[in-house]
């Protein structure tokens, strides 16, 4: 379950320590835009004590590493994956090559310091035109893959569109993301809402990205995790729902019947599938909380 | 073994801590420790601190150390990254 | 101007007016070793005190009792009085700046007396505090001495601590810098308790004296703190309508109070009435029509001082009315529901709001204790950890409110309930609320900071705590 995946600058002692408690269901120490080209030493040995010392008890650790551009993703890794994360999240993605290296460069540490292999997974960052072309085989290109995620204020910039907060630009891009990553059983993540002020304009492009297929949504802002998290929170009528349809497949199977209706509707294989997810989703929430 | 240079590393936000390192000409370490929780945690920072000294076996060195609140983790991370720069490995 | 004639055409003593605060003093016969009294509504922006101690110093009185109902930064010239021998004692309910850290050094020979806002009150009506001379600062006043503190260029709402010395001191002298036309109106504090009234340029800085408008804080952690807060309530079985609420002007206080609302909204429950401390949040409550009245005994910011000039459902109250146990009836014991902040909070839920996490005396308990002790649930909401500093301690340094009177500790990493109030516990469980032991979540905090060395304190005590009964609950000692 990843609804909201916050992120948090690498090199912040006081938001590492609190990245925990505002209810992310994973966190993402960032070591590639949120510092600056002096401090990446300090922040990848910060964020590697943080992985090593801090107690993150149920939430996801996800590390951002710098691109495969910079001079600093090798050093990233070779301090980061000793400490044990439980995804490492390459930017700037553009292709199945990309991840190829990242994940031999990963298996060769994992090798030589006998840390079990394939443990940690990968979420790679699809910010460009290329990128976005390349999704599915990106989404394939490695067994560590367990989600994909998009990227709106660099895409933008490469396709040379004004991004905007309705998010007209990119709705393509998003598209394709999801189909990607369905294809490739992994999970889509949406691109973060920028405007940390407007919580308005941050639920409807939260509303929206649900809608499309999402399965959640990174956030740059603590406040706007408990948002986030609503939206991604199946409802009680969802809930509801799908343990009927659930009910009724298994009616279906005991009489034997081929096809099941409910409602007057046709239940297909899709449809069982959602509301396994979504029966999961909840069953991992026990109790409500949006937290 | 000896520092190459003097360094700095870490900041005086909250939860942060402000640490400065210089090669002196004589042997031993040479500490100052300024904290807003020196009364409840000074000898523990002046243990993290020793600690990574010793990791790296680094003597003939004036630390200061200007805490904010840090949690030895961030201490720690603090000196070791100041001790690198100033053995020139990093930057 | 106030002069009269009586029967037979003799001038009787009825001209209240006097030229300066000296005649003042003199008039009403102020001696060596007598107690004069302050209220704290002008705060931070306060001028009258420190007036009137240099007066009185410069007349070359000796050995005075200082009742102050707060003393804040701007007091910082009472060190000097109290160098001097001008001021031996100190009798208040909070205490925060030079004046305090002074005294925590060691300054006064007799221990500061510090009580709370319900037990001021009590210790003055029932002649435990005798109040030889009052001096009240007043924003508005006509030559007769009917006071209020809703208009005039230093307004600062609510007269509230300023009713029992007004009620009980032997000679009451009110200050103004707004002298207006006989009678004023509305009136706070009438002409039947008033001896003298001065003329002054100014009797406070409006900055200090209440802020433009209190804002929620845009701290995350604080908001995590507000949000759990307002769940607890949420799911306390106490949200109902007709319910009533107090909350502290801190940042994470009013955010619960912001969560609170949206809670209301959604589930269209009006509560009856908003106590204590007004903010313009509590304001905005009432004029939505959340709440049915406030009854306000201080003003924290303008919004809420435009209200109480404005609107009848805003009623200012005394100090007694507010929490004095020993009172025919006090709001705090028809209270639901409060929020309350900390600076220490121990394993036993026992409250420190006296001194900080050096020893320092910063603050007191104001109405802290009275509030939990009248409320039906006493909610203390703090971080954890601030700095590397646990908020959670084995023993706190100082009791301001004992923890069989606090229900549950919220902060952003767990909440913990009072064992005395287990339903609550199981309700809140139930609920999906991430309630942890108390004992627990101390491990959690120490686990992130190591256990912080005791505070060591010197062996004189510089000040007694007072609880709202009487008893005195705690000593605080000198720092080295």
């Amino acid at each position: 379950m990843r609804r909201s995946l916050l992120f948090v600058p690498g090199n912040s002692p006081g938001m590492i320590l609190n990245g925990c408690i505002f209810g992310a269901d994973s966190v993402v120490f960032d070591l590639e835009d949120a510092v600056s080209t002096g401090e990446k030493d300090a922040a990848r040995i910060l964020v590697r004590n943080a992985l090593k010392t801090l107690d993150y008890g149920n939430t996801e650790r996800i590390v951002r590493i710098n691109s495969l551009k910079t001079p600093y993703w090798m050093d990233d890794l070779n301090m980061i994956i000793p400490a044990g994360p439980d995804v490492i999240m390459p930017p700037k993605v553009q292709g199945d090559e990309d991840i190829h290296r990242i994940e031999s460069y990963i298996s060769g540490i994992e090798k030589d310091r006998g840390i079990p292999a394939g443990r940690i997974k990968l979420i790679p960052l699809i910010e460009s035109a290329l990128g976005v072309e390349k999704a599915f085989e990106i989404a394939v290109a490695s067994k560590r893959i367990t989600g994909i995620f998009l990227g709106g204020e660099d895409l933008t910039a490469d396709i040379g569109a004004k991004r905007t907060k309705k998010g007209d630009e990119i709705f393509y891009s998003r598209s394709r993301i999801v189909i990607a990553a369905k294809a490739a059983g992994v999970s889509a993540i949406d691109t973060p809402y920028t405007d940390v002020n407007d919580e308005e304009g941050l639920i409807q492009d939260a509303v929206l990205a649900r809608g499309m297929g999402f399965n959640g949504k990174a956030v740059i802002s603590p406040r706007h995790v408990e948002h986030v998290n609503r939206v991604f929170t199946p409802t009680e009528e969802e809930i509801e729902y799908a343990r009927r349809v659930l009910e009724a497949t298994a009616r279906g199977e005991k009489e034997g019947k081929g096809a099941v209706s409910l409602d007057g509707k046709m239940i297909d294989a899709p449809i069982v599938a959602r509301a396994k997810q979504i029966l999961e989703i909840a069953e991992t929430l026990k109790g409500g909380r949006l937290r | 073994m000896k520092l190459a240079k003097m360094s700095i590393a870490g900041s005086l936000e909250s939860n942060d801590a402000l640490i400065t390192i210089q090669p002196v000409d004589k042997r031993g370490v040479e500490l100052v420790i300024e904290s807003i929780v020196e009364k409840q945690f000074k000898d523990r920072i002046e243990k993290a601190v020793r600690q990574v000294l010793k990791d790296y076996d680094i003597d003939g060195v004036y630390v200061r150390v200007q805490d904010r609140g840090a949690l030895d983790c961030t201490l720690k991370a603090r000196m070791e990254a100041a001790i690198l720069r100033g053995k020139g490995d990093l930057q | 101007m106030g002069d009269s004639r009586d029967l037979e055409g003799r001038q009787v003593a009825v001209k209240k007016l006097v030229g300066s605060l000296k005649e003042a003093i003199k008039l009403c016969g102020l001696e060596d070793g007598m107690t004069v009294s302050f209220h704290h509504h002008l705060r931070n922006g306060d001028y009258v005190l420190n007036m009137v101690m240099d007066t009185i110093a410069e007349l070359g009185y000796k050995e005075i009792k200082v009742a102050a109902s707060a003393v804040f930064p701007v007091h910082e010239p009472l060190i000097n009085h109290i160098k001097q021998g001008v001021v031996t004692q100190i009798d208040t309910n909070y205490m925060s700046g030079p004046v305090g850290e002074a005294i925590s050094r060691g300054l006064m020979s007799n221990p500061v007396v510090f009580r709370t806002h319900g037990g001021r009150p009590r210790a003055i009506e029932t002649g435990e505090l005798p109040i030889d001379v009052a001096f009240i600062a007043a924003p508005s006043s006509d030559c007769y001495g009917n006071i209020n503190g809703v208009d005039g260029p230093s307004a600062c709402g609510s007269l509230g601590y300023a009713f029992p010395d007004a009620m009980h001191a032997e000679k009451v002298v009110v200050i103004t810098d707004n002298l207006v036309n006989y009678p004023l109106t509305p009136i706070s504090i009438d002409q039947t308790r008033v001896d003298y009234v001065v003329v002054v340029d100014s009797i406070g800085d409006p900055k200090g004296i209440v802020s433009g408008s209190t804002r929620i804080t845009r701290d995350p952690v604080g908001l995590t703190i507000a949000r759990y807060a307002a769940e607890v309530i949420e799911h306390s079985g106490l949200l109902n309508d007709g319910f009533s609420f107090q909350t502290g002007a801190g940042g994470a206080s009013l955010a619960a109070a912001y969560y609170l609302k949206k809670f209301m909204k959604e589930k269209g429950i009006t509560g009856s009435f908003g106590l204590g401390g007004i903010t313009g949040y509590f304001v905005e409550l009432l004029e939505e029509g959340l709440f049915k009245t406030l009854l306000d005994v201080q003003c924290f910011d303008l919004d809420a001082v435009r209200s109480i000039k404005a609107n009848p459902n805003h009623q200012e109250i005394s100090a007694s009315f507010y929490a004095n146990p020993e009172s025919k009836g006090c709001a705090v014991d028809k209270l639901d529901i409060v929020i309350l902040g900390a600076t220490e909070i121990d394993t036993s839920f026992n409250v420190n709001v006296h001194t900080d996490s050096n020893g320092i005396i910063m603050g007191g308990s104001g109405g802290h204790s009275d509030t939990a002790a009248g409320s039906k649930l006493a909610l203390i909401v703090a971080p954890l950890i601030r700095a590397r500093l646990p908020v959670l301690v084995d023993r706190v340094l100082t009791i301001t409110t004992p923890g069989d009177t606090v229900d549950v500790l919220v902060t952003e990493r767990g909440i913990s309930v009072n064992p005395k109030n287990e339903g609550l516990r199981e309700r809140l469980t139930e609920a999906g609320l991430p309630v942890v032991d108390i004992h627990e979540l101390k491990k959690k905090a120490e686990a992130l900071t190591g256990k912080p060395n005791p505070i060591k304190t010197g062996g004189k005590v510089v000040a007694h705590v007072e609880y709202r009964d009487g008893r005195i609950i705690d000593t605080i000692k000198n720092t080295e």
